[in-house]
């Protein structure tokens, strides 16, 4: 995962200028890779017309303040706020816009989540409907005590990142004693509600094992679960991440 | 080992050719070192055979565990990249990477 600026035009302003027709009901993405096997599909992707025309969703021709580098895309890839990587085609090179939805193979058979509320059906069974896969659920992690790390007693600065599908994040929550209490963290500078916010938090371990945990909640009160929930695919995964330290 | 990506850009070499300057190349750029590698086990050398060409070891290693029966799932995943990706592996091949994967991961 990465957390990038991103320089380029809004999707909406080319397409307002090649027209979109009343009837459009997707908007299809190409890109200039193909599949190693010539029998593996080719990668396109789609999106509604009212997302890709929502003024948010971007053609980037440049990364960090340069041209996007090769394997980031370039010359040209699509940014979808919020939305799983799976939709930012890189080596952008074919916009369509078309009057059914669209039956790609990485669209109709692949990416694809339990349509119910949690995106999860109980473990092992088959969703009843499914829909494409879209937003990032809420996830934060502990991004400087790797796990099974072996710390000194006394106190330790965690630090990590936190980030959701584009409500932003209200709260960022440490825990060192396996969940049974929370301490908020302070949280990092707002780069805007798409960015990983960070965050940190002083901590005091005894000598002695312990289980480092970090929650977030979104501003739509969205948080993460504290068991895993369960998808045929095995996406959206956003259980509390758990970090086993030793301090001796 | 080091792989290498070599890309020809048509719209960035359409753009420098509108432009006047006629310097067009094609982009050479040195990937990363492969950062996953598989755990070593019997039958190791058909999956290097058949899997490595469209992707990294970190698809197996992410997979779920815990399954009930390890040797169906793996099955079903060969039989899936076979039907669904095209994948171009020898039926001779296919239980040894399912042995492979079953008594590895």
């Amino acid at each position: 995962m990465g957390n990038a600026r991103w320089h380029g035009v809004a999707l909406k302003a080319v397409l307002d200028r090649a027209g979109v027709q009343a009837g459009a009901k997707q908007v299809t993405f190409n890109g200039m890779d193909g599949p190693v096997m010539d029998t593996t599909p080719d990668f396109v992707k789609a999106l509604d017309p009212d997302h890709a025309m929502d003024g948010e969703v971007m053609l980037a021709y440049g990364m960090n303040g340069e041209d996007l580098p090769v394997l980031n895309g370039f010359p040209l890839r699509l940014i979808v706020p919020g939305y799983y990587g799976t939709y930012w085609v890189k080596h952008l090179n074919e916009i369509t816009v078309i009057d059914t939805v669209f039956d790609g193979f990485w669209m109709k058979s692949a990416y694809r989540i339990p349509d119910t509320p949690c995106g999860c059906v109980e473990p092992g069974t088959a969703p009843k409907a499914t829909i494409p896969i879209n937003r990032l659920t809420v996830r934060s992690f502990i991004t400087n005590v790797t796990d099974g790390a072996k710390l000194k007693p006394g106190t330790t600065m965690l630090k990590g990142i936190a980030f959701d599908g584009g409500k932003g994040i209200k709260e960022v929550a440490v825990s060192i004693d396996g969940g049974k209490s929370w301490t908020p963290a302070r949280l990092g500078k707002d780069l805007g509600k798409y960015s990983f916010r960070e965050w940190k938090l002083p901590v005091k371990l005894s000598a002695g094992s312990h289980e480092l945990r970090v929650r977030a909640t979104n501003n739509a009160g969205d948080t993460q679960p504290g068991e895993p929930r369960w998808n045929p695919a095995g996406y959206l995964r956003n259980v509390v991440e758990t970090v086993r330290v030793t301090a001796a | 080992m080091t792989s290498r990506l070599l890309l020809a850009f048509p719209l960035a070499i359409a753009a420098i050719a509108a432009s006047g300057l006629v310097t067009a190349a094609p982009v050479d750029y040195r990937l990363p070192e492969e950062t996953a590698a598989f755990k070593p086990g019997r039958n190791l050398e058909a999956v290097r055979n058949n899997c490595t060409g469209c992707h990294s070891a970190d698809y197996i290693a992410t997979q779920p565990r815990g399954q009930k029966n390890k040797k169906d799932f793996w099955q079903a995943e060969v039989t899936k990249m076979i039907n669904v990706y095209g994948a171009p592996i020898g039926e001779a091949d296919v239980p040894a990477i399912v042995d492979y994967l079953a008594s590895t991961y």
